[in-house]
């Protein structure tokens, strides 16, 4: 049993910096994106449409994943695509971390009429497709970066919402709780101060997989040609055209699959990686 | 009594969310910039006209106006017209929903099969490498969402190993002697298997890419609750009286260890709904979901209403149907 549980441990571990890493580099990629991308993103070449990827014959020196059909550099577009995922991924997330965990825990914690009403937004919240909300907000909030983020925000916090919401109730009927409140701590000073570090490790978890949630959504809404303008490179905008040039130019839509998979599921092996690290059985 | 109780409960509840998704949605879209009725006439058209036109669709009133004048029609089974084809709203809508049901239902069949298979393979193997590549391969399916799945799916059997369609539900130039919009279950009742072949190589890949997420999830859910299940004094019994493991997993545990499994399938199904969304536009299936995004690319508002209006109420049935089940099968909640 012991031996089991280590290599649980070395194999949660094995994926935790594998994640990391691939993610640490994306970061990189994205800050120094003017720097190390060969070619200006934006640059069209009609003459130099629809390249190959560098080992297929037909390919041209100094564009190494080939080109797309309006001749812009593959590779190029993908790193200059990680900043706006990345920024995505971190500024949706963390917003609507912050009001999912706050909404939870005054739910959790509080109970009573509070919870109702939270509870009732967020039976309301699942009853709609989230996809179709999403391109229905971006359709009313018109599209950009910024439209984006609130996007993500109004319809994912329930994600938070729902599970912190569980854990305060459950951290809110121990004996703790109740010698903190006896000692003579706030209602507010309580939940603060003694629930909310006990419910910390689950809301970095979901915070790590919300990060991968939002740049699928921001992927999603580039698909249907509502993220960002049409012009600025994002993996989502490029699948979406990779997918219409499927048989003259697979290369179009392979590596932007391929970085937007990776990620994702760096993501979410960061999560789980995390998970496991906090989970005290496993410890 | 008590039953009859708590679904009373349930049902007031259902109301108030259904409520709340139909007003929510009316002043949502209401705020939407461009005007639909100027989308509508061909250039050169007068104010004037884009006046009539709108007090047509009842576009010139007040917003609670509007909202009065909506929810009226809605109790009357009266969704509107379509601004875009000028259809009444409830037919446009009930003549794709069979498409997204159809695909909905193939693709939890799926995910039911290999999540099925995968737990119990597991449960079979547990403690060897086999049970450690199901765990990783779950793992995967799990950390990537649908649409990235489909996107992989039309790369892989659609391009490199071309065998499935990777657009549409049937071959347009195929002739269709059906009399109701689920081709599916049709095509089988009349025995023209022929069109159900070509049907289902349409439907087999967007159904895939949305069975694989659910599939992972069965798949751990019910491994857990079967390798749980497998320790029990029941199931030793059943081992002592010289049953094989196999049958033991699967006419014994099995039965009690699905339960759990069962709540959870039901709320993972109406995520698979919701998916149907943007895996129906990537495959240009035409259902529910792919009118939905053109219905807003359009600025079609009583369509997007009546599409966002039906998609709350499948979720909020999958849901009851899934608790009436629990309550059916658990023979706890029965007697209680």
């Amino acid at each position: 049993m012991l031996d089991g549980r280590s290599m649980i441990r070395r194999r949660a571990g094995a994926r935790l910096w594998l994640s990391a890493l691939w993610l640490g580099l994306l970061c990189l990629a994205a800050i120094l994106a003017p720097w190390i991308a060969p070619k200006d993103p934006l640059a069209q070449d009609l003459f130099l449409g629809r390249l190959p990827p560098f080992w297929i014959s037909g390919s041209e020196p100094g564009y190494f994943l080939g080109t797309d059909s309006l001749g812009r550099d593959v590779l190029s577009r993908i790193i200059h695509g990680a900043r706006v995922a990345l920024l995505v991924a971190l500024v949706a997330g963390t917003i609507t971390c912050v009001v999912g965990a706050t909404l939870g825990l005054l739910a959790g914690f509080l109970r009573g009429w509070v919870d109702m009403v939270i509870s009732r937004f967020i039976d309301i919240w699942m009853a709609f497709p989230p996809v179709l909300f999403s391109i229905l907000l971006i359709a009313v909030l018109g599209p950009g970066l910024i439209s984006i983020i609130i996007a993500i925000v109004v319809i994912d916090w329930t994600r938070f919402a729902r599970v912190v919401r569980a854990e305060a109730m459950a951290q809110g009927a121990m004996d703790y709780v109740a010698s903190a409140r006896v000692a003579g701590r706030g209602r507010l000073g309580t939940m603060v101060r003694e629930i909310l570090p006990n419910v910390l490790p689950t809301i970095v978890v979901l915070l790590t997989l919300e990060m991968g949630i939002a740049v699928i959504v921001e992927a999603i809404l580039s698909f249907v040609n509502l993220s960002i303008s049409t012009d600025d490179p994002t993996w989502g905008g490029m699948i979406a055209e990779g997918r219409t040039s499927i048989h003259q130019a697979w290369w179009v839509l392979v590596f932007p699959l391929i970085t937007l998979f990776l990620t994702v599921l760096s993501f979410s092996q960061l999560g789980e990686g995390l998970k496991d690290r906090f989970d005290p059985v496993l410890r | 009594m008590q039953i009859l109780r708590i679904l009373f409960l349930r049902l007031l509840t259902t109301l108030v969310t259904l409520a709340g998704v139909a007003v929510i949605v009316f002043f949502v879209i209401r705020v939407v910039p461009g005007n639909p009725i100027a989308m509508m006439l061909p250039p050169g058209a007068t104010e004037a006209d884009v006046a009539r036109l709108s007090a047509l669709y009842g576009l010139d009133k007040p917003l609670p106006t509007q909202f009065g004048i909506w929810v009226a029609g809605v109790m009357q089974g009266d969704f509107g017209t379509s601004i875009t084809t000028r259809q009444p709203v409830l037919q446009l809508v009930l003549s794709r929903l069979p498409a997204t049901l159809e695909l909905s239902i193939m693709a939890l069949v799926m995910a039911v099969i290999l999540g099925g298979i995968a737990a119990l393979v597991g449960t079979r193997r547990r403690g060897t490498g086999t049970e450690g590549a199901i765990d990783i391969a779950n793992g995967m399916a799990l950390s990537v969402p649908d649409f990235l799945w489909g996107l992989i799916l039309i790369l892989v059997f659609g391009v490199l190993v071309p065998v499935f369609h990777i657009s549409g539900r049937v071959t347009p130039s195929l002739d269709l002697p059906f009399t109701t919009n689920f081709y599916l279950f049709e095509s089988l009742l009349r025995l023209r298997f022929d069109l159900w072949a070509d049907i289902v190589s349409h439907m087999f890949m967007p159904a895939l890419a949305l069975a694989i997420p659910l599939a992972a999830i069965i798949g751990q859910l019910l491994k857990q609750s079967l390798k749980e299940t497998m320790n029990l004094d029941y199931v030793t019994l059943a081992r002592t009286k010289g049953y094989g493991e196999t049958r033991v997993i699967l006419r014994e545990a099995l039965r009690n260890a699905a339960l759990p499994t069962l709540t959870l399938v039901g709320v993972q199904f109406t995520f698979l709904i919701g998916g149907t969304v943007i895996i129906e536009r990537l495959f240009s299936y035409e259902g529910l979901g792919n009118m939905a995004i053109d219905a807003v690319i359009n600025r079609d508002l009583p369509l997007i209403q009546g599409i966002v209006i039906l998609f709350a109420v499948i979720f909020v049935a999958v849901n009851m149907i899934v608790d009436l089940l629990y309550a059916v099968l658990n023979p706890r909640l029965r007697h209680a």
